[in-house]
């Protein structure tokens, strides 16, 4: 149906309105930019544009890490840094004061020992479920099945969720009188206390977080797979290989690149785990699952003497094993884009 | 000019002088926030208290903020009065360990002689030690003790003990009754060292030593937390408190609320609450504070609404402060909140409770009662500036024991370990 003449008319008035809008704030814009490209001369002007950016990272990352770095070698209880006693190592010191580092109990912050074997624990087993889930379901959701788009938007939802909606969710599931209990009553099993056993709750802690996240990484799994040429199956098909030698054979070494830049992204988000693990289960029953996160939190600012000192140290710590996590992760994705190319 | 031109001078004359009135009378209000937080209806009481101040004073506007108790004042309220950027006036419990932030009324009182003859006693636990700052009132005075619910006493036929009971007898009891009624469990404690105390109190702990230094492992001590790891172990406490709420205090009101339990040991702030929260669902009732070979004790308490140093409007707090700490309003506020009075006048003279329920009156009756029972080492531990390190330190590490993380003698090392660490960092 051809537009009328009075709508033809309203979209070239519109148009000119937008043009003049658009002319008239490059005209302020140049007023400030051409005057300080004559100045600085056009091959620093990428600098002009870059500093922005730059400065509020330099001002939100950048400084309080250095900020941080300072106050982990100060004691005291004072807030600003300014009033604190440079205290040098001491804080690192009194993290690494064990008789034995396997046995938390005998540390004196054993409650950082605790924490960083359930990080460890948490790591390893929701890393490899993680990574195994995604896996499987990137392979079902890139083969042909019904209501493909269905499915495919179905696992990514949880992903939108909030972590604390999410675990609000899952602990009316799993709390003594929820949902997971109810149907266990009633196909006439013993009701558990999944939140008050310490390996339950890490075990549901490690579950609960895999159903979250794991529309994510299935989704990278999904492009690395749509990315190895057909020709190659077709081949592997013309070779007579079964399902499962074409997976072992064709799939997984292809795919292997997009699957370490998953292993560690998924590392790097597993080490800092904590909004979902504190609503939850508090970090409890017990310490059972307090990771490294929460210590940290605890121990700044949770308690009626807020050791910042130690809980920065504890954060300087965390922070080494995510850069050496994310050093691990731009030599992988150097590789793959040889690779690729 | 021309006709015009005058014509358009006024509305715009009129604009401005508009304009300029608002400015001036917009900068003339001094608006001053209260960091609050609710057991039960005392906001609501306070907004009306304070909107009838806001009335009569044009010139403050009082702005209350209600915020989450263990989130808010136990963990958010400390860091921002540390960094200046706090409220102008706070309810806190924390009365030794803030005490460094709160202002000091006395030079803006118009009455202070007034404050000393009524606060008196309770003002030395705000202030900092060797001061004679006025800092506040105590919005009440509390004291820690068992409620029952008597209706499961009743279904059961048994008899709600009377008379000097001891913890195990009560444990005993509950369990009688919680088996015959179906009742989830037999009892309930808030997770908090604070309500644990009293009982370990009764059972002998001195927690201070000659010189008033903390010493946490005693028979006392020992004994009742042995009784805690003993009753988590067979299930006559809610594990749900203790063991489900890691990291923060947690309160068993719910479970006593809903009928899941038959007592819940925690204390006189929670009757207004029950009052209107529990109605006639069933019959509820105080019971003394069970006793052990050295005391029947619960623990003195209370809240306090104090004025924060860093105010940049000291002489409107001081008129506010004055205003709610008046004996009229106070008696309205302990009235219409059901607390009891941290007003000596007032709690000699008594307080006419606004309540229909005859559970709630005999309640405040009881626990008014017990106030002569407590033992002078309970309102030394009340006082104690760093008490909340001896409360987080019981309740982080007696939780472990429960989880079979670490054994009691463990578990009491790490307790003076944890209290020697925080005093020596404070100091």
């Amino acid at each position: 149906m051809e537009p009328s003449a009075a709508s033809r008319g309203l979209g070239t008035l519109l148009g000119r309105a937008a043009e003049a809008v658009y002319a008239f704030v490059m005209g302020l814009l140049g007023l400030v930019v051409e005057p300080l490209q004559r100045l600085l001369g056009v091959r620093r002007m990428p600098w002009v544009f870059l500093l922005p950016n730059l400065s509020i990272f330099g001002l939100f990352v950048l400084f309080p890490v250095f900020l941080n770095l300072y106050v982990s070698l100060t004691g005291g209880t004072q807030l600003f840094p300014q009033d604190r006693p440079f205290v040098g190592l001491a804080n690192y010191e009194r993290l690494f004061d064990c008789g034995s580092y396997a046995d938390p109990n005998s540390c004196v912050e054993d409650r950082f020992w605790r924490a960083v074997r359930n990080t460890t624990t948490f790591v390893v087993f929701q890393v490899g479920g993680m990574v195994l889930v995604s896996l499987v379901t990137a392979v079902v959701l890139n083969r042909r099945i019904r209501f493909r788009s269905f499915f495919r938007s179905v696992y990514f939802y949880p992903v939108l969720l909030s972590p604390v909606v999410v675990a609000l969710i899952w602990k009316w599931i799993l709390q003594r009188d929820g949902a997971l209990n109810a149907l266990l009553i009633g196909v006439g099993l013993e009701p558990v206390n999944f939140l008050l056993d310490g390996r339950w709750a890490m075990t549901w802690v490690i579950v609960v977080s895999v159903w979250a996240h794991m529309g994510f990484y299935t989704l990278i799994l999904l492009a690395g797979l749509q990315s190895i040429p057909a020709e190659l199956y077709d081949a592997a098909a013309i070779d007579g290989a079964d399902g499962w030698r074409t997976f072992r054979s064709v799939t997984l070494p292809l795919l292997m690149p997009t699957m370490m830049v998953v292993l560690v992204l998924a590392l790097i988000r597993a080490v800092q785990t904590f909004d979902e693990v504190y609503v939850l289960t508090g970090g409890g029953p017990g310490t059972a699952t307090m990771m490294i996160v929460q210590y940290i939190y605890q121990t700044g600012f949770a308690t009626q003497v807020q050791r910042f000192g130690l809980a920065a140290a504890a954060s300087v710590l965390l922070g080494l094993v995510l850069l050496v996590a994310t050093l691990v992760q731009l030599r992988v994705g150097r590789r793959t884009e040889g690779h690729l190319a | 000019m021309t006709k015009t031109r005058k014509t358009r001078a006024w509305p715009r004359l009129l604009f401005a002088l508009a304009t300029l009135f608002a400015l001036a009378t917009a900068g003339a209000q001094v608006e001053l926030r209260i960091t609050w937080y609710d057991d039960g209806n005392e906001g609501q009481v306070l907004r009306d208290l304070l909107d009838r101040f806001e009335a009569e004073n044009p010139d403050i506007r009082v702005v209350l903020d209600t915020v989450p108790y263990a989130t808010g004042i136990l963990q958010s309220l400390p860091l921002q009065l540390a960094s200046g950027e706090g409220p102008d006036i706070a309810r806190v419990t924390d009365l030794g360990g803030l005490s460094q932030y709160f202002l000091d009324l006395r030079p803006h009182l118009s009455d202070a002689a007034y404050w000393e003859a009524n606060f008196g006693p309770f003002l030395d636990w705000m202030r900092p030690a060797g001061s004679d700052a006025i800092p506040g009132f105590m919005t009440q005075l509390t004291v820690t003790g068992p409620f029952v619910n008597a209706t499961l006493f009743e279904q059961a036929g048994v008899d709600v003990p009377t008379g000097d009971t001891t913890w195990e007898e009560w444990a005993d009891v509950t369990r009688q009754v919680a088996e015959a009624t179906g009742t989830a469990y037999a009892m309930v404690m808030d997770r908090t060292g604070h309500r644990l105390a009293g009982p370990a109190i009764s059972y002998g702990a001195r927690v201070f030593d000659e010189d008033g230094n903390v010493v946490i492992d005693d028979e006392g001590m020992r004994a009742m937390m042995q009784l805690m790891v003993d009753w988590h172990a067979d299930g006559t406490m809610n594990p749900d408190v203790w063991i489900g709420s890691q990291g923060a205090y947690a309160a068993g009101n719910e479970s006593f609320v809903n009928g899941q339990v038959v007592l819940y040991m925690s204390g006189s702030w929670q009757v207004g609450q029950f009052d209107q929260l529990i109605g006639d669902a069933f019959d509820w009732r105080v019971v003394p504070n069970p006793c052990g070979p050295a005391a029947c004790t619960g623990m003195p308490g209370g809240a306090a609404l104090v004025g924060i140093a860093d105010t940049e409007h000291p002489a409107e707090v001081a008129r506010v402060m004055e205003y709610l700490a008046s004996e009229e309003v106070l008696a309205e506020f302990y009235a219409r909140t059901l607390f009891i009075p941290g007003h000596l006048g007032l709690a000699e003279r008594g307080v006419d409770y606004v309540s229909d329920s005859p559970s709630a009156v005999d309640a405040l009756n009881v626990f008014a009662s017990q106030v002569g029972r407590l033992d002078q080492v309970a309102y030394d531990l009340q006082a104690y500036r760093y008490n909340r390190f001896v409360f987080d330190a019981m309740r982080d590490r007696l939780t472990q024991v429960f989880v079979g993380e670490l054994t009691l003698d463990e578990a009491l090392q790490r307790m003076q370990q944890d209290i020697d660490a925080g005093i020596a960092e404070a100091q």
